[in-house]
């Protein structure tokens, strides 16, 4: 309390914010608090539950385990900047049509670490996919369809990526619509 | 237009969601609000010699420390709502914060209030409380025994309540040719919806108005019960669910802290927001089960059953909970005969105070437990006689042709045809190979175990004259209105609330098929007492075969009325007026027609209705069903057990479910998919662990195991449909059977497994230690 707040200037799902905060504050309530960026969640306060994981700088990151004074400079990308309404990234898309969520509080968090994933391993198979949803818990549904809307998602963007030329699955992580800030 | 009930529909609710766009109830910002924290009892029970909060007051973001002493005569003590009757119920009266005595870890002893969500804890660590420390019951058995430290000093031997239901005459017993014995623990687990507890209060002071955003199953119940507690008019009082996490029956219940916010944000004149903790979560929310069950069978030699004797000894922690009373007694002991026509059955449940956590319904209430032991003990009968379990089962089923079957216990199940899922199951997993391999196995020294659950679960609260006559404070019928704009899109309000199940999909796909308009034409709105009559909520898995059937009762008032202004419009007479895909048309000529949305406008303008008719186009239905509903199924899985470690496998998941009529096929698989995730869970990894003094040790996830993906091989789901009788859908519920069918499925395939070692229980969870030591000491011998 004694310290004085700090300005942390991120860029966050391609638009330029910052704020003046305490420099004991998380990483996720900056985003949620500051930014107003509400679509990461937060399920549990020893970082095992995974609801609240963003893309720091390319990598899937829980923004629980982070000060936002350590993102400052960085690149983020949150939920919402994934993909929009009209124009949804293939992970949401997959996570819709699969019916990877119900209660749809954890989704965000495990969106993103599943994005991850199909960074490193663009191909996993049903095992590796289980395997890669190790940081996340979701309490709603067994996870056999977040299972499939994975395997969707991959399908999705490696036929995109072949279409490119390129592997451009990682470039497919900001969505191509409104950046909302 | 083809219809939609039946089919695998993508959900309304998920673009929202998908998006970030959900508002749960953290996500709420009203401005000048302040952070609220809740300091909790670190003793399992001790006396409150003195708080010192002035170093807390002296922060500068501190607004205000209350004490239970603080708000004695000013919040009213938060009532249980099952008050079962007939069992000597005694209930001790607890108050939203301590008062000079702590009866549990996470027991509330002082309420924060900051600025800032930072500041409100640096404040909790900065209150000085002086406790004098008491002795802790804690395991139920042990808390019932003379000279064991009493919670509440009034209540002898901590007995909340005995409750016995059923009697069974010597002769049948002593007639048995066989019986057979188990007793089976329960555990306490936890509902651990990923989003934890919440509370928002705003208060009005010039129009008297209190609005309470918080995680509720069932926002009226809150309102009708805050309102008592906080002495103010429920019409003055606004229950809102935003968004929720899950709930799992973790949110069911009215807890001290919804109070102690709507206290605050009225006496403070600001709004209050409260988050509840993860770590939290495990002491201040209520958990499930913690139930001692000791069982005995009785039949003949031949595998006809002849009665069940049961004892249940529950653990209520330390205060009544919303629904506590009646988990252990009649959720239970009325179904603990199971699918099986069983004649005779008697049970005596004792609900215990302890130092602990409350228990209150989670995922399935009481159903879970009765089906756990007798899809346990019909094991073992079937082992004692040399029957194969399936046989066992089919010998014993109630049959097709008695259904509406009465059970022992004066329950009647609505319909059901058993065989038809197990024969399902069996040939999907091609049981008789299934049992060579087996054999094959076991020759080579690997342990595979099989393992089946013929269940049949109580659900869909159900009759409110039934409630009265067990106790339940409140009714369970259903409402539901449907509104018709003058466009012809219809909003739907729905006495449910839902938080994860998809409602606004389902029920949005009944109303689709009824007035035969797109499903994008239809919004739902729930969850919200100023905008949906008087309601109950979801829990108990009622959502569709209540509340839907309420939806459909409506939506077909609708059409009534819509087939009248149709007739006028067209002169001819109502029945000859046919509604098919969203057009009115008389009989027998074609050309003369109306669309749904003509209506709509005619009925909302009402430039020409009929002699007498109100205008508007809009129904409102109440609903409560005639009888519960029941559904059943087979689960079976496979497991492996590595002999070296005590490392359980499973190799196959199958499960075969009759919900009735399915809504929804892909909603429905992923409502089994997340029972059964739970059921497992309990069976094989998660448990609370406390220790003799009454401190939890399994108090984070650091400590609690929930579920994880690679725990589970891809679940092998289907369903058979036989419709219930009770309700215009012909639907039963879904969220429950998942849970309820798994846990014995699970234990029966590792008891299975180990059975070369002579073992015939092990208490949940099946962690690998205590496998690894069965395994040992069987090896040993």
């Amino acid at each position: 309390m004694a310290i004085e707040n700090r300005k942390v200037t991120v860029t966050v799902n391609g638009q330029e914010r910052s704020a003046e905060v305490e420099p004991r504050k998380l990483l996720v309530h900056y985003l949620r608090d500051d930014l107003g960026l509400t679509g990461t969640h937060i399920g549990c306060d020893t970082s095992q539950c995974g609801a609240c994981t963003i893309m720091v700088n390319g990598a899937a990151v829980k923004s629980c385990t982070m000060l936002a004074v350590q993102a400052d400079k960085s690149e983020l990308t949150t939920v919402e900047g994934l993909g929009t309404i009209d124009h949804l990234h293939p992970m949401q898309q997959s996570f819709w049509e699969e019916h990877g969520l119900q209660c749809g509080y954890c989704t965000p968090g495990v969106m993103m670490a599943m994005i991850g994933l199909l960074q490193e391993n663009p191909n996993p198979s049903e095992e590796e996919i289980r395997e890669g949803m190790e940081g996340v818990i979701c309490r709603c549904t067994g996870y056999q369809f977040i299972v499939s809307a994975v395997q969707k998602a991959a399908k999705i963007m490696a036929e995109a990526a072949a279409k490119d030329g390129e592997a451009v699955a990682a470039s497919q992580l900001v969505g191509e619509g409104t950046h909302r800030g | 237009m083809a219809n939609v009930v039946g089919t695998p529909l993508k959900r309304k609710e998920d673009p929202r969601l998908l998006t970030g766009n959900g508002r749960f109830s953290d996500d709420i910002q009203l401005p000048g609000m302040l952070h609220a924290a809740i300091l909790r009892s670190p003793h399992a029970h001790a006396h409150i010699k003195k708080i010192n909060a002035e170093a807390a007051l002296k922060l500068p973001q501190v607004v205000a420390v209350y004490t239970g002493k603080d708000l004695e005569g000013k919040i009213g003590p938060i009532p249980s709502s099952w008050l079962v009757p007939d069992c000597n119920l005694k209930e001790a009266p607890q108050y939203p914060l301590a008062i000079d005595r702590v009866r549990y870890v996470g027991d509330g002893v002082a309420l924060v209030i900051a600025e800032d969500r930072y500041a409100v804890r640096d404040a909790l660590d900065l209150i000085d409380v002086e406790y004098e420390a008491l002795p802790a019951a804690v395991r139920q058995k042990e808390a019932m025994q003379e000279g064991a430290p009493l919670v509440h000093d009034d209540i002898e031997h901590n007995i909340a309540l005995h409750w016995k239901a059923g009697e069974i005459a010597d002769e049948v017993l002593e007639s048995a040719e066989v019986v057979v014995r188990e007793s089976f623990y329960v555990q306490r687990v936890f509902p651990s919806p990923i989003e934890t507890r919440a509370a928002i209060g705003e208060y009005n002071p010039g129009s008297g108005e209190l609005t309470l955003w918080c995680t509720s199953q069932n926002p009226h119940i809150h309102r009708m019960v805050l309102s008592g507690v906080l002495g103010i008019s429920e019409a003055k009082l606004r229950v809102i669910a935003p968004d929720m996490g899950g709930g799992f029956g973790g949110k069911i219940g009215v807890y001290p802290d919804e109070a102690l916010i709507g206290y605050a944000a009225r006496d403070l004149g600001r709004p209050v927001k409260w988050i509840e903790q993860r770590s939290e979560h495990f002491t201040a929310s209520n958990a499930g089960r913690d139930e001692v069950i000791d069982v005995e069978l009785y039949g003949q030699r031949d595998g006809a059953l002849t009665a069940i004797r049961v004892k249940n000894t529950a653990n209520l922690g330390a205060y009544l909970s919303t629904m506590g009373p009646g988990v252990a007694t009649i959720d239970f002991g009325l179904m603990i005969t199971g699918a099986y026509d069983i004649p005779h059955a008697s049970c005596e449940t004792f609900g215990v105070y302890t130092n602990t956590t409350p228990t209150d319904a989670y995922r399935g209430a009481g159903k879970p437990e009765a089906t756990y032991q007798i899809e346990r003990i019909i094991d073992l009968y079937a082992r004692e006689i040399g029957m194969d379990p399936v046989e066992l089962r089919r010998k014993n089923f109630a049959p097709k042709e008695a259904f509406p079957y009465t059970n022992a216990q004066g329950l009647i199940y609505d319909s059901g045809d058993y065989e038809k899922p197990l024969q399902k199951a069996l040939e999907i997993v091609n049981y008789e190979q299934l049992r060579q391999e087996q054999e094959e196995m076991r020759k080579q020294g690997k342990l595979i175990g099989v393992g089946i659950s013929t269940y049949v679960e109580l659900c869909g609260f159900g009759p409110s004259k039934v409630a009265g006559a067990i106790g339940f404070q409140g009714g369970v019928w259903e409402n539901s209105t449907v509104r018709v704009h003058p466009s012809g899109k219809v909003t739907v309000y729905s006495g449910t609330s839902p938080h994860g199940q998809g409602h606004a999909t389902t029920f949005g796909q009944i109303v689709a098929d009824k007035l035969g308009i797109p499903m994008d034409d239809i919004e739902l709105v729930f969850s919200d007492t100023r905008a949906i009559s008087m309601s109950w909520g979801t829990y108990g898995s009622r959502s569709t075969p209540v509340g839907g059937a309420a939806v459909a009762i409506a939506a077909d008032r609708v059409v009534e009325k819509a087939k009248k202004i149709a007739a006028h419009e067209l002169e001819a007479a109502a029945d000859d007026i046919i509604f098919e895909s969203g057009i009115f048309q008389v009989k027998g000529v074609p050309g003369q027609q109306r669309t749904f949305q003509e209506i709509a406008k005619a009925a909302n303008m009402a430039w020409n209705l009929p002699e007498g008719m109100e205008p508007s186009l809009e129904a409102q239905s109440f609903f409560d069903p005639e009888n519960f509903v029941y559904p059943f199924g087979t689960h079976i899985v496979v497991v492996e057990v590595d002999k070296e470690t005590g490392e359980i496998q499973m190799k196959r998941y199958v499960c075969v479910d009759d919900v009735g009529r399915v809504i929804n096929p892909l909603t429905a698989e992923g409502q089994v998919h997340g029972g059964i995730a739970q059921g497992v869970g309990q069976a094989l990894w998660e448990g609370a662990v406390y220790s003799s003094e009454g401190q939890l040790l399994s108090g984070t996830l650091m400590d609690y195991t929930l579920p994880k993906a690679r725990f589970f091989p891809p679940i092998e789901s289907s369903f058979t449909e036989t419709p219930s009788p009770v309700n215009p859908l012909g639907a039963k519920g879904v969220g429950e059977t998942g849970t309820t069918a798994s846990i014995p499925a699970v234990m029966n395939a590792v008891m299975d497994a180990l059975k070369p070692y002579g073992v015939k229980d092990i208490d949940m969870p099946l962690t690998p230690e205590k496998v690894w030591r069965v395994i040992q000491e069987g090896e040993g011998n």
